[in-house]
C-alpha cells in the first residue's frame, strides 16, 4: 500500500509541478515574451522566451473549463467527448501500425541474429530510416496508398497512416529485439551446443526468453512511437477523425478560442500513457522472463 | 497494486482493440464511390440521366459552401433528378481540381487562379461552368495605425499570405502598383490570426468570411472589449486590380464535350445548386444552421460556432449576389484574372501562368441554360441580399 500511495503521491507531484511551472512562468514572464535583435520591425529578431500572453499561454483552468465546454459552440458536444471520440480513432491506427511494426521489426532481428552477414548489410539502413522526415515520408506513403485503392484494391487512409505510424514503430523492435536474442552468455550457447540443439531449439529455449527483457522496453517505446506516427501523418495527410486533425483544425481558431488546442495534446498526452501501459499487459504476462529488467 | 494496475491495462487493451474495430468498420464507407458516367458511347440526345454525382469541396464544410448543403438538405438534388449528391470534404489532403482531373469526382469547387495554374501546369482541361463568387473575400489585414492603407503602402513592410496558392491576388495587386516580391518580405502565415495579433507581421492575409470574423472575435487586452473593425486598417483586394475570381464550380471539359448525360447532368446540377444559394440568400440564418449541423454531425470538421458561420453565410451572400445573374460568369472579371494571373510573381520568382487558358476554361453555357429553366419553372433567380447585421461574440461560439 505505502509504495503505492508513494507512486501516486510523485505521479500527481509532476503533473503539478508543470502546472506550477507554467503558471508560474506566465505570472513572471513579459507577456511580449523576450526578443532579441529586435529593431522595431514587425517580425524582426528572435524570440527566446516565449509570449505569456492569454492567446499564446492560457491558463491551465482556462483549458480545463474548456475541455467542458461546447467544441464548436451551440449543442455541439463537449470539448472532452470530442476529444475522446478522435483519440478512440487515433489509437485504433496506432495498434495496427504497431502490430506491423512489431511483426516487420522482430522479423527483421531474428533474420538479422540468425545471419550475420545481413545484419551487417541492414542494421545501417535501419537506422538510416529513421533519419527521413516522417513528414516527407507521409505524402508518398500516403500517395502509393491512393493509387492501389483506385486501381481496385481496397485501401482506406487510415491505413496509409498505420503504415506511416509502424515505420517509427519497428526501428525499437528490430534493434532491441537484437540485441535480446544476442544477449545470452556464450555459456549458455555452448551448453545447448552439448545438448545437440540446432538453431530452433536454441532459439526457442535460449535467446526468445533471453530477449525478453531488451524486447519490453522496445516495445514500450515502439507504442509511444506509434501515436506520435499517427498523429503526425494524420496532420501530415490532412486524414479526418482523429487528434491530429483535430488540433490542426482547432489551432487555426486558436486567436479567438486559444484554449481549445489544447484538449487534443491532452489526447494526445493521455494516449501516450495507454499506449506504453498497454504494453505492459504483455510484460505482465511473460514475468518469468524479466530477470535483470528495470521494473517499470 | 497490481491488480488495479493489471485491471486497468485490460480496459485500456480493451479500448484499443474496440477502436480498431470500429475505425475498420468506418472505412467501409468510402468504398463505394460512385461510378463514372455511362460508358457505351450512344448518339445524340439517347442518354441514360446521370442520377449520382460526387462533389469536391476545397475545405472542410462551413457556410462558404452553404449553397451545395443546402441543396442537399432542402431536396433540390433529388428534384432535379439526383438519387445521391455525395459533397466530398477536404482537409486540404484533397486538392479539388486534381481529384476532378483523376475522375473521383463529377465537379469541384476551387479557385479560378489555382486551376489556371493546374491547367497549364499539367495540360489538362477543366471548365469553369458556374462563377459562385462574382467578388473576392480576400483582405489584407494590418492595424489602425501601421500606415497600410493600400497595396502601394506594402512597400518594406511584412506581408503575411497562407500560401498553397492563396497568395496570387497579393502579388497581382503588387505587380499593379509596380512592387514585385522583392520590396515587400512575404512571411508564411498560418490560419489563426496571431501573427497579426502578435506583430510578426504587418499585415495578415484573410478572407472577409473566416479570418477577418476571428481576429474580431478575440478580446483586446486594452479595453475588455472585442477588437472592433476601427481597430484595423483593411485592404479588400476586391478594389485592386490584383482582384481574382475564386469559388467556381468546375467540370471536365472532355467529358462535358462527349457525354451528353454529362452535360446534361451538369445543367441539372448547377439548377440545384442556384436554388440552394437562393434559399441560402433569403434564410442565411437556416442555412448557416443547415452547414452547421452538416460540419458537426456528419464530417467531424470542428468549425468555429454558430455565431460565426452565421457571419460567414452573410459575408459569403454578399460575394455571391452582387446584382449580376448568379453564377454566370463575367468576361471582364475573368479577364482580370488572367491578367493578374500572368502578371504576379511569387517571392520564389515563379509564374502562376506564362499563357493565356485555353478558350474552353470557362463556359456560360450551362449555367445560363440552368436559370432559363429555372425560370421557366417560377424560381426567381434575380434578386439581391440583403445583407445582415451580424453581431460577433468572443470565440464566435
Amino acid at each position: 500500500m505505502t509504495t503505492r500511495a508513494t507512486s501516486i503521491g510523485w505521479g500527481v507531484t509532476g503533473v503539478l509541478a508543470v502546472v506550477v511551472a507554467w503558471e508560474l512562468y506566465k505570472y513572471l514572464g513579459p507577456a511580449e515574451g523576450v526578443t532579441v535583435g529586435d529593431t522595431g520591425d514587425a517580425g524582426s529578431g528572435q524570440i527566446i522566451l516565449p509570449r505569456t500572453h492569454d492567446r499564446a499561454m492560457p491558463h491551465v483552468w482556462s483549458m480545463i473549463v474548456r475541455l467542458f465546454e461546447p467544441t464548436s459552440g451551440g449543442d455541439s458536444p463537449a470539448l472532452i467527448v470530442s476529444v475522446a471520440a478522435a483519440a478512440a480513432v487515433t489509437l485504433g491506427i496506432a495498434v495496427v501500425g504497431w502490430l506491423i511494426g512489431v511483426l516487420v521489426g522482430f522479423g527483421l532481428s531474428l533474420v538479422m541474429q540468425r545471419w550475420r552477414l545481413l545484419e551487417w548489410g541492414l542494421l545501417p539502413w535501419i537506422v538510416v530510416s529513421q533519419t527521413v522526415p516522417l513528414i516527407a515520408l507521409a505524402p508518398v506513403i500516403n500517395a502509393i496508398g491512393n493509387q492501389i485503392d483506385r486501381s481496385g484494391t481496397p485501401w482506406p487512409q487510415w491505413l496509409s497512416v498505420a503504415v506511416i505510424a509502424s515505420y517509427l514503430a519497428f526501428f525499437p523492435v528490430a534493434v532491441g529485439a537484437l540485441r535480446g536474442l544476442q544477449s545470452p552468455d556464450r555459456i549458455h550457447l555452448d551448453l545447448m551446443r552439448t545438448y545437440g540443439s540446432g538453431y530452433w531449439p536454441t532459439l526457442v529455449r535460449l535467446r526468445l526468453p533471453a530477449a525478453v527483457p531488451h524486447l519490453l522496453p522496445a516495445l514500450r517505446l515502439a507504442a509511444a512511437n506509434a501515436v506520435l506516427g499517427v498523429v503526425v501523418a494524420e496532420v501530415s495527410i490532412g486524414m479526418r477523425g482523429g487528434l491530429g486533425r483535430m488540433l490542426i483544425q482547432l489551432a487555426g481558431q486558436g486567436s479567438s478560442d486559444p484554449a481549445a488546442p489544447w484538449g487534443p495534446i491532452f489526447g494526445a498526452v493521455v494516449l501516450g500513457l495507454i499506449a506504453a501501459g498497454s504494453v505492459a499487459l504483455i510484460g505482465v504476462g511473460l514475468k518469468d522472463y524479466r530477470r535483470g529488467e528495470a521494473t517499470s | 497494486m497490481r491488480l488495479s494496475t493489471r485491471r486497468g491495462m485490460i480496459a485500456a487493451s480493451t479500448v484499443a482493440l474496440t477502436t480498431l474495430t470500429l475505425a475498420a468498420c468506418s472505412s467501409g464507407d468510402s468504398a463505394d464511390e460512385p461510378t463514372e458516367g455511362s460508358t457505351s458511347e450512344e448518339t445524340t440526345e439517347e442518354f441514360e440521366p446521370l442520377t449520382e454525382v460526387a462533389l469536391q469541396l476545397q475545405w472542410l464544410p462551413q457556410a462558404q459552401f452553404a449553397g451545395y448543403y443546402v441543396a442537399l438538405d432542402q431536396g433540390y438534388f433529388e428534384e432535379q433528378g439526383f438519387d445521391s449528391v455525395e459533397i466530398v470534404p477536404s482537409g486540404g489532403d484533397i486538392v479539388p481540381q486534381d481529384a476532378l482531373v483523376a475522375g473521383d469526382v463529377d465537379f469541384a469547387i476551387a479557385w479560378v487562379p489555382k486551376v489556371l495554374g493546374t491547367l497549364e501546369a499539367t495540360g489538362v482541361e477543366l471548365t469553369d461552368i458556374a462563377q459562385v463568387y462574382q467578388s473576392s473575400g480576400t483582405l489584407q489585414v494590418s492595424w489602425e495605425d501601421s500606415g497600410i492603407e493600400s497595396v502601394a503602402d506594402f512597400e518594406g513592410k511584412r506581408i503575411g499570405s497562407w500560401g498553397f496558392g492563396n497568395e496570387w491576388e497579393i502579388f497581382a495587386a503588387m505587380a499593379d502598383e509596380g512592387l514585385d516580391s522583392t520590396t515587400v518580405s512575404i512571411t508564411t502565415q498560418d490560419f489563426s490570426m496571431n501573427a497579426l495579433l502578435d506583430g510578426d507581421v504587418d499585415a495578415a492575409q484573410a478572407m472577409t468570411y473566416n479570418e477577418w470574423a476571428q481576429v474580431l472575435e478575440v478580446v483586446n487586452p486594452d479595453t475588455g472589449e472585442l477588437y472592433q473593425p476601427e481597430d484595423f486598417n483593411v485592404v479588400s483586394y476586391q478594389d485592386t486590380s490584383g482582384a481574382m475570381l475564386q469559388d467556381a464550380i468546375w467540370a471536365d471539359t472532355a467529358r462535358l464535350d462527349e457525354d451528353p448525360a454529362y452535360a446534361d447532368a451538369a445543367v441539372r446540377f448547377l439548377k440545384a445548386v442556384t436554388q440552394g444559394w437562393i434559399f441560402a440568400r433569403d434564410n442565411p440564418e437556416e442555412a448557416a444552421t443547415i452547414v452547421y449541423d452538416y460540419a458537426v454531425n456528419a464530417e467531424l470538421a470542428y468549425p468555429v460556432g454558430p455565431v460565426h458561420q452565421l457571419w460567414q453565410m452573410n459575408e459569403v451572400n454578399k460575394l455571391i449576389w452582387t446584382g449580376a445573374d448568379f453564377g454566370v460568369i463575367d468576361s471582364g472579371a475573368w479577364d482580370q484574372t488572367v491578367a493578374g494571373a500572368l502578371a504576379a510573381v511569387n517571392q520564389d520568382g515563379l509564374n502562376l501562368i506564362t499563357a493565356e487558358p485555353a478558350e474552353s476554361a470557362y463556359s456560360n453555357e450551362y449555367i445560363e441554360a440552368a436559370l432559363a429553366e429555372l425560370a421557366d419553372e417560377g424560381v426567381e433567380v434575380e434578386g439581391t441580399y440583403t445583407p445582415l447585421e451580424v453581431e460577433l461574440t468572443e470565440g464566435g461560439q
